[in-house]
C-alpha cells in the first residue's frame, strides 16, 4: 500500500502517483523512428455541439492505418465520468491511453477529495494530459482531442478544443477534430442554432458525420450492412446518455433517403 | 548515562493496544449490514463534511472510526492501492480481500514500530455481483482482521450493538428495512438518533459499474419516520 510522507504526498493527482511508484510509460527518447514508420493507426473525425439543455458528441468509428482501415468499430467518444466526454482524433494507441489516463484521473480525484472537479478544472487537466504528450507528438504520434460536459454550477453546456501543445479553447457553439473536420464543420455551422433541441443537434451530428465520412477517406460513414453507426451521446444536468443504434439507423435511413431524393 | 526502564514485551503491547481501544471507544460506533441488492452503511457522525464512510473503487467502500485523521490517511492510502492496480492490471482484480491484507500488514506495523498505534478501526465492504459474493472485512487498531458476513459493527459500544444486530437481522431486509435495523441497534433502546446525525451509504449491486452512493439526509429522514 503507497504511503507517503506529509511534505512528500501526492495530493489527489493519479498521474503524479504513478510517476512516484514508477510506473509511468515514459515516451521517452525514440530514437530517429518517425511515428509514419510504424503504421500505428489513426482515429478521426469527432464533433460536438451544444443545444438548450446541454451537449451532443459524436464520432465516426474508423481507425485507418495509412490507406488501410485497421479498426471499423473504434469507440473514439468516451464518457470521462457522468457529466462529460471525450473524443479523441490522431494515433489510436496514445490517444486511448490519455483517454484511460483522464477518466481514472477524474475518478482518482472525486473519490480523494471527495467532491468532483469543476468542468473547467477537468478541461485544465487534460490540457495538462496533451501537454504531456507532445514530444511523441513531435514524432508524429499528435492526439488531439475534444471535451464537452455539462456545468453543473453554471448550469449549461460547454465544450473545449486543444492543440497538440496542450492549448485549450473554450468554443462557443461547435467544435470538431480530425482529419473529416473541415467537412463535419462545415455541416454544423451552417446547421448551427443557439436554440437547438436535442433531437435537431443529434441529427445535426449524425449529418456532419455523414458528409465526413462522404468526403474524407480517414472517416467511416454509417455502416447498416454491419450494423456500425457512429458512437453519439447526448449530456444534460440527468448526466450522459449514449443514443441507441436503432436510433441511428433510423436517422442515418432518413438522411439516405433524403440524398436519394436530391 | 541513564539506561531506559526495563519494560516487558507483554506489558508493551498491553499499554499500546489499551491505549488505542480507549481512544476508539471514545468515538461513535457504525454499522455495515447486508441487504438484498447489496450493503448498507450506517454512521453517527454529526459532521456534515467530514465523512466516515467513503468509496475505495467500484464495488469497495470503507468506513472508519476513531481519530479523523488517522483512518482518512488509511482510506486515502486504500484509495491510491485500489486504482494503481486497476490502472495496472484490470478492474476485476482488485477486490476488498487483497486491500484488507495490505491494510492489516500497515496497521501491523504502526502499533509495532511507531511511537503510538493509530487509534483506528474500519471496515472494508465488498459487493459482489450476487449476494454470496458479498464480502467484509472489520480491521483493528493492531492490524488483527475478522471477515464478517451479514452485518459488522465497529467504534464505541461495538459489542452491544452487534448483540443487537444479531437479533434483528434477517435475510431478506430491502434497502429501507436495512437502514432502520442497522439504525435501531446503533441507537439501541435509550436513545434516538436524528437524521441529521447520521452518515448512510450504499453499495448497490443495480448501480452500474460504481455501485457507492450515499444516500442523502432527507431521504434517511423519510425512510426513518
Amino acid at each position: 500500500m503507497p504511503s507517503f510522507t506529509p511534505g512528500d504526498d501526492p495530493g489527489s493527482s493519479f498521474p503524479e502517483l504513478l510517476r512516484r511508484i514508477g510506473l509511468t510509460a515514459d515516451a521517452g527518447a525514440g530514437g530517429d523512428t518517425a511515428a509514419d514508420q510504424l503504421h500505428l493507426p489513426h482515429a478521426t473525425t469527432c464533433v460536438a455541439l451544444k443545444y438548450v439543455d446541454g451537449v451532443v458528441m459524436a464520432g465516426d468509428r474508423r481507425a485507418t492505418a495509412g490507406n488501410l482501415i485497421s479498426h471499423r468499430a473504434m469507440e473514439k467518444v468516451v464518457q470521462a465520468d457522468r457529466h462529460s466526454a471525450v473524443a479523441i482524433a490522431g494515433a489510436a494507441g496514445p490517444a486511448m491511453e490519455m483517454v484511460r489516463m483522464f477518466q481514472l484521473q477524474l475518478e482518482h480525484y472525486e473519490k480523494v477529495e471527495g467532491k468532483a472537479l469543476s468542468l473547467e478544472g477537468k478541461a485544465n487537466q487534460l490540457s495538462t494530459m496533451v501537454r504531456g504528450n507532445l514530444p511523441a507528438a513531435l514524432r508524429g504520434m499528435v492526439v488531439v482531442p475534444i471535451f464537452a460536459g455539462y456545468d453543473v454550477r453554471r448550469e449549461c453546456g460547454r465544450l473545449w478544443d486543444y492543440d497538440a501543445t496542450g492549448g485549450r479553447y473554450e468554443e462557443r457553439d461547435y467544435v470538431t477534430t480530425g482529419s473529416g473536420s473541415l467537412h463535419a464543420g462545415t455541416v454544423i455551422k451552417v446547421g448551427f442554432e443557439d436554440d437547438l433541441t436535442r433531437d435537431a443537434a443529434i441529427n445535426l451530428a449524425a449529418r456532419s458525420l455523414w458528409e465526413a465520412a462522404d468526403a474524407d477517406s480517414a472517416t467511416g460513414g454509417p455502416d447498416a450492412l454491419r450494423g456500425i453507426y457512429p458512437v453519439m451521446v447526448a449530456i444534460d444536468a440527468d448526466g450522459l446518455e449514449r443514443i441507441a443504434d436503432d436510433d441511428l439507423a433510423v436517422r442515418y435511413e432518413a438522411i439516405a433517403s433524403e440524398v436519394r431524393d436530391r | 548515562m541513564s539506561q531506559p526502564f526495563y519494560v516487558a514485551p507483554e506489558q508493551m503491547m498491553k499499554d499500546r493496544a489499551d491505549y488505542a481501544r480507549k481512544g476508539i471507544a471514545r468515538g461513535r460506533a457504525l454499522v455495515a449490514v447486508r441487504y438484498v441488492d447489496g450493503i448498507v452503511i450506517v454512521a453517527e457522525n454529526a459532521s456534515d463534511t467530514l465523512r466516515k464512510v467513503s468509496e475505495i473503487y467500484d464495488r469497495i467502500a470503507f468506513a472508519g472510526v476513531g481519530k479523523y485523521n488517522e483512518f482518512d490517511q488509511l482510506r486515502v492510502a486504500g484509495v491510491r492501492a485500489a486504482d494503481i492496480k486497476g490502472y495496472q492490471y484490470s478492474r476485476d482484480d482488485v477486490d476488498a480481500r487483497s486491500l484488507a491484507n495490505s491494510y492489516a500488514q500497515m496497521l501491523g506495523t504502526i502499533f509495532t514500530h511507531e511511537m503510538k498505534p493509530m487509534e483506528v478501526e474500519i471496515l472494508l465492504a465488498e459487493v459482489g455481483l450476487d449476494p454470496a459474493g458479498d464480502q467484509m472485512f472489520h480491521l483493528l487498531y493492531d492490524g488483527t482482521v475478522v471477515d464478517e458476513r451479514d452485518f459488522a459493527a465497529i467504534g464505541g459500544d461495538a459489542e452491544g450493538v452487534r448483540t443487537r444486530l444479531a437479533e434483528t437481522w434477517n435475510d431478506s431486509l430491502d434497502l429501507s428495512a436495512a437502514i432502520t435495523t442497522g439504525l435501531a441497534a446503533l441507537s439501541g433502546p435509550e436513545r434516538d438518533i436524528p437524521a441529521t446525525e447520521l452518515e448512510v451509504a450504499a453499495l448497490s449491486r443495480g448501480n452500474g459499474r460504481r455501485c457507492f452512493e450515499r444516500i442523502p439526509a432527507s431521504q434517511v429522514a423519510d425512510i426513518i419516520d
